[in-house]
């Protein structure tokens, strides 16, 4: 077309060359910046903006490689097809913007999608596990398994052992994470897990709860000592052969709710990196995410018995 | 007549499985343990033909009591675990009993007992039973063994090192050595290796008790413990030792 208007041919290539080479290069730099860079719906405008401005970069850029080498002909003709090729030039990069501004957005949209259904596969896995612990499948089989034992030989000890444990069930089900109640309430939830545990392990399982009752109404979070209490018994109980005594006792000190567990263990054959305790861990979390401190819960070791103790400040 | 006993730590446990044996006239209970110290007394005393047994138990777990003892008989688990937990036992024991478990389904691992029997399979299972077992989490951190009758429980951080003795091998602690009928590859294959290196064909040795490591002869080195006592290394181990070392 160019040669139609007089140009020689090598001049006509030279031209569609280094216009056509120099958009194609423009339009590269426009996807690779929208790779990087998505602006928002509301800023069209600014695409425009920044498509204008290339195209005349491109213009100045161009112009000046052309002009270097050519005649006075075509300098003419250049000045005089300046507006078409501008044009030109802003139409071909308007598009080829768009089109990547579209494509990215999608792709961009996608992974969006992605990670929000991995977050939500994350959440749920937690809470399956979170409620999974919280039934305790090992305590609730084998209490049902102990009932099981009540029904043929003492069926009123089964009823009973099936009211304690769906109380016990019950009050875990009712009680958020973030709840605080009494500590004569909590109290008395533990109260039904020890009473069940007591059935399962016959004689060789007592406990002796000490709190005097003008510190009942204490506050604490919700279901903070069963999982210790828990870690007791496990200790004492498989640690050892004979009957064990769980002692649990509370006081105030200080503005602080002061609460120790303590369980019988053997000193020979416990590991000393199980000293902080199985299920220990899961509570010493919880009292920091309460009160941003890691002095909360402590452990000692008094010949064979094995102390949790428990701080919580009463605000 | 044949001989159960019943091992488990919760005694309404051992009465629903005793309830449930009454309705085999063919069968006596011999003993009801608490715990595996008396499982592995009663087992040696009656040599019952079947034993009922707990996985959770104070002390020692069920498997580790069954390691304790030199003949097993035809085991029936009996537990709370979840059922992948037993997953990798369920082939080798004649059956497992999912707590609470029906009058039925107790019959039915009964009656594939009675009828395996006939055909003396169990002793192969108790003892491939046991080769699986050895994974079980409890025993990645100590070693149960019996010594003049009496039960030890050694965790592992207290092990010097393992030495070959024919058909056993010997366990060096600070408070003296242990033995048990293993073989050193069966160790090896349990232990830690980033713990527990096997320096020498008869030795195993706790990577932590070594202070230094000397050359010896040509090509052997000898790597010498805290304790003092000097433990030969081969060709071989020493490029597991430095390899396990960093060094």
């Amino acid at each position: 077309m160019l040669h139609s208007f007089g140009l020689t041919w090598e001049m006509a290539y030279m031209d569609s060359a280094v216009s056509n080479g120099g958009l194609m290069l423009a339009s590269i730099l426009l996807i690779n910046t929208f790779r990087y860079y998505l602006p928002r719906k509301e800023r069209y405008g600014f695409i425009l903006g920044l498509c204008a401005t290339v195209a005349v970069v491109w213009l100045f850029l161009t112009r000046a490689i052309l002009l270097s080498f050519a005649s006075v002909d075509f300098e003419k003709l250049y000045t005089d097809s300046v507006y078409l090729r501008l044009t030109f030039a802003f139409l071909i990069l308007g598009c080829m913007a768009l089109l990547s501004v579209l494509w990215y957005t999608l792709k961009d949209q996608q992974q969006n999608e992605q990670r929000k259904a991995e977050a939500e596969k994350l959440a749920k896995e937690a809470e399956l596990f979170k409620l999974r612990q919280q039934l305790h499948p090992h305590f609730l089989f084998n209490s049902l398994n102990s009932i099981n034992a009540l029904i043929g030989s003492r069926p009123q000890e089964a009823r009973e052992m099936i009211q304690k444990l769906s109380d016990f069930l019950r009050g875990i089900l009712k009680k958020e994470e973030n709840q605080w109640i009494s500590l004569s309430e909590e109290l008395q939830h533990l109260q039904l897990y020890l009473d069940i545990e007591k059935v399962r392990f016959g004689h060789r399982l007592t406990t002796t709860i000490d709190a005097p009752e003008k510190i009942g109404e204490l506050r604490i979070p919700a279901m903070l000592l069963q999982p210790v209490v828990e870690n007791a018994i496990k200790f004492g109980l498989y640690d050892t052969t004979d009957t064990i005594n769980i002692s649990i006792s509370a006081e105030n000190t200080n503005e602080q709710l002061i609460i120790r567990v303590k369980n019988p263990f053997d000193p020979a054959t416990s590991l000393p990196q199980k000293g902080t305790g199985f299920g220990l861990s899961s509570v010493k979390r919880r009292l920091y995410l309460l009160f941003a401190r890691t002095d909360l819960l402590e452990t000692a070791t008094e010949d064979n018995l094995f102390i949790t103790s428990i701080k919580v400040p009463q605000q | 007549m044949k001989k159960a006993i019943i091992i488990d730590d919760e005694p309404l446990a051992r009465s629903i499985v005793k309830e449930y044996l009454a309705f085999y006239p063919q069968i006596e209970v011999a003993e009801e343990c608490n715990d595996g110290f008396q499982g592995v007394k009663a087992i040696q005393q009656h040599q019952p033909d079947i034993v009922f047994l707990d996985i959770q138990m104070p002390k020692i777990n069920g498997f580790e009591m069954l390691e304790l003892i030199d003949e097993p008989p035809a085991i029936i688990f009996t537990t709370a675990f979840d059922e992948y937990a037993i997953r990798a036992f369920e082939a080798h024991a004649v059956d497992y009993l999912l707590k609470p478990f029906s009058r039925e389904r107790f019959s039915k691992a009964l009656d594939k007992w009675l009828s395996q029997s006939a055909t003396n399979q169990q002793k192969v299972a108790t003892e491939s039973l046991l080769q699986s077992a050895a994974h079980s989490p409890s025993q990645s951190e100590r070693i149960v063994v019996k010594t003049a009758g009496r039960i030890k429980i050694i965790p592992l951080h207290e092990i010097q090192y393992l030495e070959a003795a024919d058909d056993y091998v010997k366990i060096f602690t600070a408070e003296g050595n242990y033995l048990k009928k293993k073989t050193m590859s069966y160790f090896e294959d349990v232990l830690d290796p980033k713990q527990f290196v096997r320096t020498h064909r008869s030795y195993i040795v706790n990577i932590q008790q070594i202070t230094r490591i000397d050359a010896y002869e040509k090509e052997n080195q000898v790597a010498i413990l805290t304790s003092g006592v000097k433990i030969p290394v081969s060709k071989n181990g020493y490029i597991k030792l430095k390899s396990v070392l960093g060094i």
